[in-house]
């Protein structure tokens, strides 16, 4: 479960602080998709980068799994990040020398965790067969379309089965049909692994996919009401 | 190392060319150091086996330098000298007797502990020997003098020449053909007692206008040596300096490029020192493999010279320069390692690559 409470986060401006994020409350649950929706510069972002630990807001608390992320020190919030934490991004953010397979293995070998070594080669295999790339899985990123890059991001963020899932806009690059094909991906995959996600979007289109949906403007966070037709 | 492997494995041309720099470099200091000991080694090895505790002139240079009966027994009668003798050295050219070889031009030394124990003879170091091609018993001539052969075992010289032995009364018979009757010794060695006072030593060097060094500090009074081996010695550390800034600036380009890969990693929850052993072990390897391979072909281009050029194939020509040169190319990259330090895992979200 992701829990977000009375975020506040500013940034310098000048001589004052611009207000990025205004005291935004959401919950998450396991299993479940929200998605995050609002113009540009409107926070969203700001609220993403707080949520997946890479900030610590002014103000609030960050709960992962149960854990109080924002008393934690640099060294505590990678751990955290490592090991409860899949970050999906905007592009796939894929490193070129590491072939597909690799991409999904690299934390656990920086980490330096030899004992469960076969344990995650099989991990990465299993994902990569979830998301449809086992034939693929010693090509290399520029072997590779867009949307299967994609699938490797999502395969990489799922490995170690994180409890939470931080999506930021997925399909931006991506047609139409791949939008669709990726947002559902990802929400199968929330369903089946039980994690909880936040996922940002522009594309309206793909909101009645999530369990709830929220709007930011100007910095301060609001429930949307769940459309005609939104899955559950 | 997972990544740094991969990289190396993945940007192969690049990394082929900085090991091939590395090597050329490694290649151009092995060269250089072992032609510096070389020609050291030529102009120092017969001082350096006299191995005394000081080397008493009475000039700045051996070159120069005459003592007089009245220094030498100034030395010998204070109180911190246990020992003293007298060596005397100069160069004039040394004739076979017998065959068809030329002259040598040699260094003489008189009354060293590798002079012949008697007069009449002259011991040969192994180079002079080889040019005269003489052998044990063979006749020599110098100054009109006629002298047996001894050969020393060792290759010794003085100055770029190289070196006979012969005793301190040949060698004041040689003084004297030459003209100066006058010369005692061209220096003194001298062991000190356990208890020698160094100021007392100071203040007789000074009364006596003479200078008193240890034998490694006298080599710089060899004119010759003093000349070559700053330059050379110059030549080298500059060459350590622009091996560390070539390592160090490709590093650095290379790391800078990877800023965006470090701050995925990083938000990815990879932990700075993780990164760190990552880009130092990847610096490490390349380090490793161009110079050792410089050093490989250093020692195999030394050997092939050696007998043909004043070269030396030795430790302090090999592993030292290597291992200088892997610490100051890990000082070099250490530079780049403030772009993976610094990479803000933050970037990551939103970015396009």
């Amino acid at each position: 479960m992701l829990s977000l409470t009375d975020i506040t986060l500013t940034f310098p401006d000048g001589d004052g602080r611009i207000t990025a994020v205004d005291d935004a409350t959401l919950e998450v649950a396991a299993g479940s998709v929200a998605g995050l929706t609002g113009p540009s510069g409107s926070g969203k972002s700001s609220l993403l980068a707080v949520a997946s630990t890479l900030v610590k807001p002014d103000s609030g608390t960050v709960s992962i799994a149960g854990v109080d992320a924002t008393r934690m020190n640099q060294k505590k919030s990678a751990r955290l990040r490592r090991e409860q934490i899949g970050i999906i991004f905007q592009q796939s953010n894929l490193l070129p020398s590491l072939t597909a397979r690799e991409q999904l293995l690299v934390m656990g070998e920086m980490d330096g965790k030899r004992a469960n070594r076969a344990a995650r080669q099989r991990e990465a295999d299993d994902l990569l067969d979830v998301v449809g790339l086992s034939a693929h899985r010693d090509a290399r990123p520029a072997a590779l379309s867009g949307g299967q890059r994609q699938r490797v991001n999502i395969a990489r963020a799922l490995m170690g089965s994180p409890s939470v899932l931080i999506v930021d806009e997925p399909t931006s690059a991506l047609d139409r049909a791949r939008s669709e094909e990726i947002i559902g991906l990802i929400v199968d995959l929330t369903r089946e692994l039980g994690t909880a996600t936040l996922l940002v979007t522009h594309d309206l289109e793909l909101m009645p996919r999530f369990d709830t949906t929220h709007r930011m403007v100007d910095g301060q966070l609001s429930l949307l009401p769940a459309p005609v037709g939104a899955s559950a | 190392m997972f990544l740094a492997r991969r990289d190396m494995v993945f940007a192969r041309g690049r990394f082929t060319l900085i090991t091939a720099v590395v090597l050329l470099i490694t290649l151009l200091i092995g060269l250089l150091s072992g032609l510096t000991g070389g020609l050291a080694q030529q102009n120092i090895s017969a001082i350096q086996s006299l191995e005394r505790d000081r080397i008493v002139l009475a000039a700045e240079t051996y070159d120069e330098s005459q003592l007089t009966q009245e220094q030498l027994d100034a030395w010998r009668d204070a109180p911190s000298v246990a020992g003293a003798r007298e060596v005397g050295i100069l160069r004039f050219q040394i004739d076979p007797t017998d065959g068809d070889a030329a002259g040598v031009s040699a260094a003489i030394l008189g009354g060293t502990e590798d002079s012949p124990p008697r007069d009449g003879h002259v011991r040969l170091s192994a180079g002079a020997a080889e040019d005269l091609d003489v052998a044990d018993g063979d006749s020599v001539t110098v100054l009109g003098m006629d002298l047996t052969a001894d050969l020393l075992d060792e290759d010794r010289w003085y100055a770029h020449t190289p070196v006979a032995y012969v005793t301190g009364d040949d060698w004041q018979e040689m003084e004297t053909r030459l003209g100066r009757d006058n010369s005692v010794a061209t220096a003194l060695a001298v062991d000190l007692t356990d208890n020698a006072d160094a100021e007392e030593l100071e203040q007789l060097a000074t009364q006596t206008s003479t200078t008193a060094n240890g034998t490694v500090d006298s080599l710089l009074a060899i004119s010759s040596f003093r000349s070559e081996i700053g330059s050379l010695l110059l030549m080298v550390g500059m060459l350590f300096g622009i091996s560390a800034l070539v390592v160090g600036a490709f590093f650095t380009v290379w790391t800078m490029q990877r800023t965006g890969d470090v701050a995925v990693l990083k938000a990815l929850g990879a932990s700075t020192p993780s990164l760190l052993k990552d880009a130092l072990g990847q610096s490490l390897a390349v380090l490793i493999a161009g110079v050792g391979g410089g050093i490989l072909l250093t020692t195999g281009l030394g050997l092939a010279i050696a007998g043909v050029l004043p070269f030396v194939v030795s430790w302090y020509t090999t592993a030292l320069p290597a291992a200088l040169l892997i610490l100051l190319g890990l000082a070099g990259a250490a530079f780049a390692l403030r772009t993976v330090t610094k990479a803000d895992a933050l970037t990551a979200l939103g970015s396009a690559r």
